[in-house]
């Protein structure tokens, strides 16, 4: 199956980025294909390359990095939700992509289910 | 039109109050961008997010944009399946002749089937 996938929340504060990338990780695990993953309202948070958690602490932008390297998964951040937050091209992690809402909507034609993660 | 020329059922439902949190004005953004893909579009507005249709909204104080004159604006759009959980709107003490634009009345047990028929649902 084609998953499309929605991240609404900012790391460390809520467990929705944490909750899709384990999602997409057990998919891909089981065979299925992650059509894209983009992130909305202060899910842009989960894109910014400054991030520095304690060194005990996993490191939910570096996960998402590593995921996309591995398995080629676009990760797209929405343009006007970014840059309402600070989120521009200087700050992005590797794997990540600033783009339009459009591409969420493309991705909700394209794939056979969009998982929201988010409140 | 999608590039397939495909047209899914997308439904968005809006549970927050329009103002305390982003979540409103970002989905209303949602909806207008998605509307340019020609899609089949339902709006729902439920929980507090029957307050986002609320008639008469004053934010200067808060500094807060007032985006409540876009919704009056979806029908340009062609956006036009607009509903509001009855369950909703009357546990809040607020009936249709209370919203900014014109809305149907669904009950949650009708809105549940309604939402087994889309394709993509959205919940902000």
């Amino acid at each position: 199956m084609k998953f499309g996938i929605l991240v609404n929340e900012g790391p460390y504060t809520h467990e929705a980025s944490d909750s899709a990338y384990h999602f997409c990780k057990a998919a891909l695990a089981k065979g299925h294909e992650i059509h894209r993953v983009f992130f909305y309202h202060d899910g842009v948070n989960n894109a910014t390359r400054l991030t520095e958690p304690p060194q005990d602490d996993r490191n939910i932008v570096k996960r998402w990095s590593q995921l996309a390297q591995e398995h080629g998964i676009d990760l797209v951040v929405c343009v006007a939700a970014a840059l309402r937050r600070g989120i521009k091209e200087e700050v992005l992690a590797a794997g990540f992509r600033i783009s339009g809402l459009g591409q969420f909507i493309e991705s909700a034609i394209q794939s056979d289910r969009v998982v929201v993660f988010g409140d | 039109m999608s590039e397939s020329g495909q047209v899914k059922r997308f439904m968005y439902v809006n549970r927050k109050a329009p103002h305390g949190t982003v979540y409103a004005l970002e989905s209303l953004e949602v909806v207008l961008i998605a509307a340019a893909f020609d899609q089949d579009v339902t709006l729902v507005f439920m929980d507090d997010g029957v307050y986002q249709l609320k008639k008469g909204q004053q934010t200067k104080a808060l500094e807060v944009k007032n985006f409540q004159p876009a919704y009056r604006a979806l029908e340009d759009y062609d956006i036009t399946k607009l509903y509001v959980e009855k369950e909703s709107l009357e546990s809040r003490g607020l009936g249709v002749e209370d919203m900014c634009v014109p809305v149907e009345l669904i009950g949650r047990r009708e809105l549940g089937r309604m939402m087994e028929e889309q394709d993509v649902l959205l919940s902000f």
